[in-house]
């Protein structure tokens, strides 16, 4: 089989190309494009740029477009002087956002704190307190570069001397306190001792690292004593509870005392009017009555005797008269028959 | 007759070249230079930076950090005085001070790590070995003036006074450290004290005294909840007591007062003539204390009189 390719006087002509000539232009191009790549930088808005001609440095540069002198003759480093850096002791934040995702805590982490190999970072926050006591602290660092030219120039690696010296500060911190300081009211001094001191330790090796905060994370007791922790809190509960319960006993009884006296006292003036005021009636109806018993005294008298008998006499169901003078008739009277037919009623 | 010219030309400017990469080098910022001409230093260590020159192939240069230097030891197993077992991590910052001891007696970075390793190891444990545990967790006495017996979790060990605290003793082993050091053209800038833990088996036992202690705790707690309660209860019972005997006791005087004014009252009026007044009540009475039964009457009597005759 031929292939015939459209060729002859109908064909496609090629231009006589030669690129001897172009090659030393062209080389010149690439050298300026190169040149062009290497004459301009960038220096974002959060950071300087540190030139260095031939390793030493000559200038620092604010955010923008700027010159420097081509093939490594300058170099730029860059370094995030507005940036805030975060460094976190005992846990790590796994994936930022709304609800963070940690890892090494309790709640959302990946791997449960089981009795000690669980969390992975609990090198980093166990730690002695001053009454050689166990606590777990956790914290974060925040920081940014004070001086770039130290920053750049004078440690070698800044997040690893922040770190360790971050745990030695602290350790040494919390090491002046009892446990109870470090789980509940001395947080607050730690955080500022704790800052303090590390910022002094930084200024010492010169590493234009201002500190920002120290802030304290989770800070509990080891895993292990945490059932006997939280134990206490439940026993410190319990006492309100129990308090409480004596107050409402108290709150229950003593007003409703208070009420009862009241009334108990009442009562006794109401008997006090009652009787008073009894007596002087009575004592006014005597007086009257005596003025008058005494206008006829024997007459009045004799009524008043023959009333009263009238009064009485209805209430006896057997009514005995007997002459003066018959004596001893007791035994002829049936008692007993008598008493009888008066129970039998 | 062109070409050889241009390829005479093309060599030349080659071995130029490469001469100059050769003998030209950048001393950065960051670091220090020694010079070495066949093995042996030349010159002093070059510690100013920029573009430095040195002959050909027969000079070598060796560039070492000038930075602060990251040094971190490994925990390492220490009995204190007091027979505690701790793991002690340390951690350090170090310069190369003096590049050209440095060179002849570490010659790499890497060497330099390990031998501080060994060496900070030992000098680490001579010193915690010598002092107590209490002595190496505080660096004050601050502890004993804030404690309160109250909260107090601990045995009576965690209260003894120290004498040279933590600051102290990281100093000394600091300072121990680093006139050893500087014969490795090293200068040791700080030393620290990264971590102390206790041992697993010590810290066991210093968990289960935790929690016998916050067991202890949380009894007190109990007790004294009890101990408010009854108190409160008996608060209440008293001032219940209080109340109403109060109550009675106004009760009787007002009831008292009231009785001394009607006997009184009546003293008064029955006075003006106590015979009427012994006839009038008996009289009253009668009607009410006699009644029911069997009444016996003879005729001689005021009532009956009549009906035996009419006088």
């Amino acid at each position: 089989m031929e292939i015939n390719l459209p060729s002859g006087e109908g064909g496609l002509k090629l231009p006589e190309f030669k690129l001897g000539p172009w090659l030393v232009p062209l080389f010149l191009v690439i050298v300026l494009l190169g040149s062009v790549g290497s004459l301009f930088f960038q220096i974002g808005p959060d950071e300087v740029g540190v030139v260095q001609r031939f390793g030493k440095y000559v200038r620092t540069t604010q955010p923008g477009l700027h010159m420097k002198l081509p093939f490594g003759i300058e170099t730029v480093k860059h370094v995030k002087v507005t940036h805030v850096f975060k460094e976190e002791f005992g846990f790590r934040t796994v994936a930022a956002g709304v609800r963070s995702i940690f890892e090494g805590r309790e709640g959302n982490s990946k791997n449960m704190r089981t009795s000690s190999g669980g969390d992975p970072f609990l090198d980093e926050s166990l730690m002695l307190t001053g009454d050689l006591n166990v606590a777990i602290v956790e914290w974060i660092v925040q920081f940014r570069v004070k001086d770039p030219m130290q920053f750049a120039f004078r440690i070698r690696d800044p997040r690893e001397t922040i770190r360790n010296m971050s745990e030695a500060v602290m350790r040494l911190v919390v090491g002046d306190r009892m446990i109870n300081e470090v789980l509940t009211a001395g947080r607050e001094e730690i955080q500022i001792e704790v800052e303090q001191k590390l910022q002094e330790v930084l200024d010492s090796y010169q590493a234009g690292i201002q500190i920002l905060n120290v802030i304290l994370q989770d800070v509990t007791p080891p895993d292990e004593v945490k059932p006997s922790f939280n134990e206490v809190n439940e026993a410190r509960q319990e006492k309100e509870k129990l308090i409480n319960q004596a107050w409402e006993e108290y709150n229950r009884i003593i007003p409703k005392a208070r009420g009862e006296a009241q009334q108990v006292i009442r009562e006794a003036e109401g008997y006090a009017v009652e009787r008073t005021n009894k007596a002087k009636g009575d004592a006014e109806r005597f007086i009257l009555t005596l003025e008058a018993y005494r206008e006829s005294p024997v007459v009045t008298k004799r009524r008043l005797y023959i009333e009263m008998t009238q009064k009485v006499l209805p209430g006896f169901q057997e009514k005995w008269f007997l002459d003066d003078a018959q004596k001893g008739i007791l035994p002829l009277m049936n008692l007993t028959a008598a008493e009888k037919g008066r129970s039998e009623q | 007759m062109k070409q050889p010219v241009t390829a005479l030309l093309i060599v030349f400017l080659s071995i130029m070249g490469i001469l100059i990469l050769n003998s030209a080098f950048i001393v950065d910022q960051t670091e220090q230079v020694v010079i070495t001409q066949f093995g042996e230093p030349v010159g002093g260590p070059i510690a100013e930076p920029g573009l430095n020159w040195k002959v050909p192939f027969m000079q070598e240069i060796h560039s070492f950090d000038k930075r602060v230097l990251e040094w971190d030891g490994y925990p390492s197993e220490v009995p204190t005085r007091d027979k505690k077992f701790i793991w002690v991590d340390v951690t350090g910052r170090w310069r190369i001070d003096d590049p050209l001891k440095f060179l002849q007696t570490m010659r790499t970075e890497a060497n330099a790590q390990t031998r501080l390793d060994d060496i900070m190891d030992g000098i680490t444990r001579n010193f915690i070995s010598r002092h107590d545990l209490v002595d190496i967790v505080r660096s004050s006495n601050r502890i004993l003036e804030v404690k309160t017996r109250d909260e107090d979790m601990s045995g009576e060990e965690a209260y003894e006074k120290i004498n040279a605290g933590r600051d102290n003793i990281t100093r000394q082993i600091l300072e121990a450290a680093r006139t050893i050091i500087k014969e490795y053209g090293i200068e040791l800038i700080d030393l620290r004290i990264k971590r102390i833990n206790y041992v697993q088996s010590v810290q066991y036992k210093v968990f289960d005294r935790m929690i016998s202690e916050r067991k202890r705790e949380a009894e007190k707690l109990r007790s004294e909840g009890n101990g408010f309660h009854a108190e409160i209860s008996g608060q209440r019972e008293k001032e219940l007591k209080k109340i109403t005997s109060e109550a009675y006791l106004a009760a009787q005087k007002i009831r008292g007062q009231a009785d001394r004014e009607s006997t009184r009252t009546y003293g008064e009026a029955y006075s003006k003539d106590p015979d009427f007044y012994a006839f009038m009540s008996t009289l009253e009475k009668y009607p009410e204390t006699l009644k029911d039964g069997r009444l016996i009457l003879t005729t001689d009597s005021d009532f009956l009189k009549y009906l035996k005759k009419a006088e």
